[in-house]
C-alpha cells in the first residue's frame, strides 16, 4: 500500500445528488445487436472519416468502414456483420439535433467478425509509435467525455516530458456509473491498459484518480495490482465533488498542478485518460479488437430498471431503451451525458455513438417547471460555485449586453461549461447558456473576420494586380510613345530646317528690299556709288552667312 | 430559451423568494426585542411600509410592463419595506413612513432597472431621505420600556395615522435621545463619558444603551441564522463589525473621557442590523471575495466617522450609500485570479 498522498483543494463545486445505486445493481449486461447499426462519421472532435464501403457492400464486424483522414482522426469500424444499406444524413447525437452522413449497416444476426491477425500482442516489445498506430487503427477516442482521439494524447511530442499519467475515473455526474462498473468488473485490463499508456509516454508514475463514493471500484483495482505496481501506480480516493472529474480539476486535486489557461495537460508534464479509454486500449493491443462497443449507463426516473449495457455502438437510442423495459416513447427529456452536462437528444432514432456514456431519461418532475428568469441579484453563489474560479455574474452581465470583447476580460474561455453556476443560481437564470450563445458569437465574429482578413487579402491582392497591370500598361504605352516620339523628331528636326531656310530667306529679302531703294542717291558722284556698291557688296555677304541653317537660330 | 435546451438539466435548489423570507425570518426576533422596548409602533410601522412597497412595486411593474406576479412574489421589496420600518421611531407619522418607502421603491429600485439593477441600497436611500429631509420626527424615539411608561397600541396607532398625540402628558415626556445620540450630544457639551452616564442613569448598562443592546444582540443572532443557512457570507459582517471594533478600542484606549466603548458602539444603533441585513444586500454590495472584505471595512470606517465626527448620531445608513458608490470599482480591481491564470507551482 501506499502513502496516502496529499491531495489539493479545487475552488467551488457541487455535493450532488449522486443516484448512482440505482444504476449498479446488476453487473454489465449485453445488450443485444440492434437489426439496424447507424454509424456518424464524424464522432468525435477533428476530421470526418472517409467511408471505404459502398452501398450494398457486406461488411463484417471489427472491418474498418471508414478511414482516418488526416491527423486528427480515427477509423470507424463496423460494429457487426451485415449490409450497408445507406451512407446517407441521419440525426446524429450533437446539442444541435442536426443531421450528418452516417453508414448505416442492416445487420445480419451473424455477427461474423473479420480474422484476427496474428501480430505481436506484448506491448513491452513495440516501440510508441507502433503503439499508437494500433490505437488509432482501432479507432479509439477519449470516452470519457470529448473523445478526442487517444492516440494523439500519448504523443506529446519530444519537446514534452512527461512525468505523470493519470487515470480518470472519478465519473463525478450524478447517474453515470459506466466507468465504476467497468472498474469493478475489469480492473486488470484498465491497468494494463494503462501499463500500456505508461510504457508509450514513458511516464514515470501512474495515478488513478476515483471518487470516493466508489469504494468497490477502489477495491477492485487496488486488488488487480500487481506487487510489483505499486510503486508505479497509486490508486488514489478523491472528494466527490462534482466536477472533481474534470481533467483540470482531477489533475489539480492530485498533483496540485494548475494547467495553465488555454494549454494542454501535457505543459505541466501531466497527461490524462479515462477509466474506459485504457480498457479498450487493452483490448486493441492484447486482443486486436478495435473499438466497436462501450458501456452505456441507461438511468433516470423514467427508466424502470437502470442498468449499464455494453452496446455495439451504432445502435439506435430507441433499441436500447426498449430493451431496458421502458416505455418506447420518448421522456419527457432524454439526455446523452449527465444531467449537469448532457445535452438534450429529441429523436430516439439517434445512435449511441464513441462518446455515449450515459443515456438519462428523466420525467417531468426532475425538470423545473417554469421558465421564468429573474434578474440578477448579484448574491455570488455562482462565483463561490464556480470551479473555474470565475465571476459568473459578471460574464453574465457582458453576455447579455452581448459585451463580446468584456466578457473574454473575465475570461470566457476559462468556463468548462460544467453547469455549477446554473443549478445553484437563485434567479433561474441559465447560465451556462448564456456563456455557451456568447463563446459562439465570438467564434461565428472570429470566423467571420478571418473570412473578412481572406476576403480583404484577396482584394488587396486584386487591386495590387490591377496596379501592377496598370503600370506595366503605362510601361508599354510609354515605350510605343517612345518610339514614336523618335520617328516623328526626325522628321520635325527636318521640317525646323526648312522653316529656317525659309524665315532666312524671308529676311534676307526683306533686307533686300530695304536696301533695294536707297535714299538720295541722285546727285552722288561715281566715286561715291562705287563706294556705296562695294559696302553693299559687303553687307551681302554676312547675309549669305546668316542663310545658312545653324547660325540663323542665333539670330 | 424555450426550442434550445441547455445543462443543467436539473430542478432548481434556490430561489429568491426563498433568500428574501429567510432575510425576514431572520429579522424577527430583532423585531420582537424592538416591540417588548419600543412598543407595538414597529409593526404598524412595517405594515404601513409593507403595504406601500407593494403597491408602489406593483405600480411601477405595470407601468414598466414588466410581469406582476413573478417580481411581487420575490420577497425583495417586503424586506426593504421591513429595513425602512425598522429604522423609524415608534412613534411616527403614517406619510413620512410612505414617502421614504415610496421613494425607496419607485426612485431607488425601479427608476434604475427594478430588482437586480438598482446601484444603491433601495431601503437606505428611503431612509437617508427622512433622515435630511425630516430629522427632528428620527430622533422622537419613545424611552425604552425600562426606563418610562410604554404607550398602547390604540395611542400609537392614533398617533401614526392620525397624528393625535397620545393622551399621556407631554410628548417630551414620552420620548428620549437614542443613546448614541445623547452620547453624542452630550459629547459636544464637553461632558465626559462618565459624567454622561451620570445624568443619564439609563445608559449606565454596561454602556451599552438599555433595549438596543438587547435588539442589537438579537440581530446579531438573525444574522448568524442566515450565516448558517448560507443566505449571506461572512466577509462582509465580519469585516465591518472588526472595523468599528478596531476604531472604537483605539479611541477608547486614547481618551475613555472622550470616547466611548467598543462595546457601545457595536451594540448600539443599527450596527448589526446593518452588517447583518443591510450591508449584505447582494445587489448593491461586492460580490468578490476581497471586494467584500473591502466593502465591510469601508462601511465601518464610514459608521464611525460619521458617529464620531459627523452631523447624524448614526451612521450607517450614510456609509452603506457611500460603499454602495465604490463597489462596482471595488469588484473590477478585486477580481479572483482565474483558475489555470499564474498556476501556482506546488507539486
Amino acid at each position: 500500500m501506499s502513502i496516502p498522498r496529499k491531495l489539493w483543494r479545487i475552488h467551488g463545486g457541487l455535493h450532488l445528488p449522486g443516484h448512482k445505486a440505482e444504476s449498479m445493481q446488476q453487473p454489465i449486461t449485453d445488450a443485444p445487436v440492434p437489426p439496424e447499426l447507424i454509424l456518424p462519421l464524424q464522432q468525435h472532435i477533428g476530421n470526418v472519416a472517409t467511408p471505404i464501403v459502398n452501398v450494398g457492400d457486406r461488411v463484417l464486424k471489427n472491418q474498418i468502414i471508414a478511414r482516418a483522414e488526416g491527423y486528427v482522426s480515427v477509423p470507424i469500424h463496423a460494429s457487426s456483420s451485415g449490409t450497408v444499406i445507406a451512407i446517407e444524413p441521419r440525426v446524429i447525437p450533437h446539442p444541435s439535433h442536426l443531421t450528418d452522413t452516417c453508414i448505416v449497416i442492416a445487420t445480419d444476426g451473424k455477427d461474423e467478425a473479420t480474422p484476427v491477425a496474428a501480430v505481436l500482442s506484448d506491448y513491452r516489445q513495440m516501440d510508441p509509435a507502433e503503439l499508437r498506430n494500433r490505437i488509432r487503427d482501432a479507432g479509439i477516442v477519449g470516452l470519457g467525455g470529448a473523445g478526442f482521439p487517444a492516440f494523439i494524447k500519448l504523443n506529446p511530442g519530444p519537446q514534452l516530458k512527461i512525468h505523470t499519467l493519470i487515470l480518470n475515473g472519478a465519473e463525478c455526474e450524478p447517474y453515470i456509473t459506466c466507468d465504476a462498473m467497468l472498474m469493478q468488473e475489469q480492473p486488470r485490463a484498465i491497468l494494463d491498459g494503462l501499463r500500456i499508456m505508461q510504457h508509450a509516454l514513458h511516464a514515470q508514475r501512474c495515478i488513478i484518480g476515483i471518487e470516493d463514493n466508489k469504494p468497490a471500484a477502489l477495491q477492485a483495482l487496488q486488488a488487480a495490482l500487481h506487487t510489483d505496481e505499486h510503486t508505479l501506480i497509486e490508486i488514489v480516493a478523491v472528494p466527490t465533488l462534482y466536477p472533481a472529474g474534470g481533467e483540470k480539476q482531477l489533475i489539480k486535486t492530485l498533483t496540485g498542478l494548475e494547467v495553465p489557461s488555454h494549454q494542454l495537460p501535457a505543459s505541466v508534464g501531466v497527461i490524462c485518460h479515462n477509466v474506459a479509454t485504457a480498457y479498450s486500449i487493452a483490448q486493441a493491443i492484447s486482443h486486436q479488437q478495435p473499438l466497436i462497443e462501450r458501456i452505456v449507463t441507461v438511468a433516470g426516473p423514467a427508466i424502470p430498471k437502470a442498468c449499464n449495457y455494453r452496446v455495439r455502438l451504432g445502435t439506435p437510442m430507441k433499441y436500447l431503451i426498449e430493451h431496458t423495459g421502458a416505455s418506447p416513447s420518448l421522456p419527457a427529456r432524454l439526455i446523452m451525458g449527465g444531467p449537469m452536462m448532457g445535452f438534450a437528444i429529441n429523436d430516439l432514432q439517434t445512435p449511441v455513438i464513441k462518446t455515449t456514456n450515459c443515456l438519462l431519461a428523466l420525467t417531468s418532475q426532475e425538470l423545473p417547471k417554469t421558465q421564468f428568469e429573474l434578474p440578477c441579484i448579484r448574491c455570488g453563489e455562482c462565483a463561490r460555485a464556480c470551479p473555474a474560479q470565475l465571476l459568473p455574474q459578471q460574464l453574465f452581465w457582458h453576455a447579455h449586453a452581448k459585451d463580446f470583447d468584456k466578457i473574454q476580460d473575465f475570461n470566457l474561455f476559462d468556463c468548462i461549461e460544467c453547469g455549477c453556476c446554473s443549478y445553484v443560481c437563485p434567479s433561474h437564470i441559465p447560465l451556462v447558456q448564456y456563456y455557451r450563445f456568447a463563446k459562439t458569437e465570438i467564434w461565428a465574429k472570429e470566423r467571420e473576420k478571418s473570412k473578412s482578413d481572406i476576403a480583404r487579402q484577396r482584394h488587396e491582392f486584386h487591386l495590387q494586380r490591377l496596379e501592377r497591370k496598370k503600370r506595366e500598361d503605362e510601361e508599354r504605352k510609354r515605350k510605343k510613345k517612345e518610339m514614336l516620339d523618335k520617328v516623328t523628331q526626325t522628321d520635325s528636326a527636318a521640317d525646323a530646317k526648312k522653316a529656317a531656310i525659309a524665315a532666312a530667306l524671308q529676311r534676307a529679302q526683306a533686307k533686300k528690299a530695304t536696301q533695294a531703294s536707297p535714299q538720295n542717291v541722285e546727285h552722288l558722284s561715281e566715286q561715291q556709288r562705287q563706294q556705296i556698291d562695294e559696302i553693299d557688296k559687303r553687307r551681302a555677304n554676312p547675309s549669305t552667312v546668316a542663310s545658312q541653317p545653324g547660325k540663323d537660330n542665333e539670330s | 430559451m424555450s426550442t434550445f435546451i441547455s445543462s443543467p438539466h436539473t430542478l432548481f435548489t434556490n430561489n429568491v423568494t426563498r433568500i428574501m423570507l429567510l432575510v425576514v425570518a431572520a429579522l424577527i426576533p430583532g423585531i420582537a426585542a424592538h416591540i417588548y422596548f419600543f412598543g407595538i409602533g414597529i409593526v404598524i410601522n412595517s405594515i404601513i411600509c409593507i403595504v406601500t412597497a407593494l403597491l408602489c412595486e406593483a405600480g411601477m411593474l405595470k407601468l414598466r410592463d414588466r410581469p406582476l406576479w413573478p417580481f411581487l412574489t420575490d420577497g425583495s421589496a417586503i424586506v426593504t419595506a421591513l429595513l425602512i420600518a425598522i429604522g423609524l421611531p415608534s412613534l411616527f407619522p403614517m406619510w413620512l413612513a410612505i414617502i421614504a418607502t415610496a421613494f425607496a421603491i419607485i426612485i431607488a429600485k425601479h427608476l434604475y432597472g427594478g430588482l437586480g439593477n438598482n446601484p444603491f441600497n433601495p431601503a437606505m436611500v428611503g431612509y437617508v431621505l427622512l433622515l435630511i429631509a425630516f430629522p427632528k420626527d428620527m430622533t422622537l424615539w419613545l424611552a425604552p420600556h425600562a426606563a418610562g411608561p410604554a404607550v398602547d397600541f390604540v395611542s400609537t396607532l392614533q398617533f401614526n395615522i392620525l397624528g393625535q398625540l397620545p393622551v399621556i402628558a407631554h410628548f417630551d415626556a414620552i420620548t428620549m435621545a437614542t443613546p448614541l445620540d445623547t452620547v453624542k450630544t452630550e459629547l459636544g457639551t464637553g461632558l465626559t463619558v462618565s459624567q454622561i452616564v451620570t445624568n443619564h442613569p439609563h445608559l449606565a448598562d454596561a454602556m451599552f444603551g438599555k433595549g438596543w443592546d438587547i435588539i442589537n444582540l438579537l440581530f446579531l443572532l438573525g444574522g448568524i441564522g442566515l450565516l448558517y443557512k448560507r443566505v449571506i457570507t461572512w466577509r462582509i459582517p465580519v469585516s465591518m463589525l472588526i472595523t468599528i471594533a478596531i476604531f472604537a478600542s483605539i479611541a477608547y484606549a486614547s481618551n475613555n473621557t472622550l470616547h466611548a466603548s467598543p462595546l457601545f458602539h457595536l451594540l448600539g444603533g443599527a450596527t448589526m442590523l446593518g452588517a447583518f441585513f443591510i450591508a449584505t444586500d447582494p445587489v448593491t454590495a461586492s460580490t468578490t471575495p476581497r471586494g467584500q472584505l473591502i466593502y465591510g471595512c469601508g462601511i465601518g470606517i464610514f459608521t464611525y466617522l460619521i458617529r464620531n465626527y459627523g452631523s447624524y448620531p448614526d451612521g450607517v445608513a450614510f456609509a452603506v450609500l457611500l460603499m454602495n458608490l465604490a463597489a462596482p470599482t471595488i469588484d473590477y480591481y478585486t477580481r479572483p485570479r482565474v483558475f489555470g491564470h499564474h498556476p501556482g507551482t506546488s507539486s
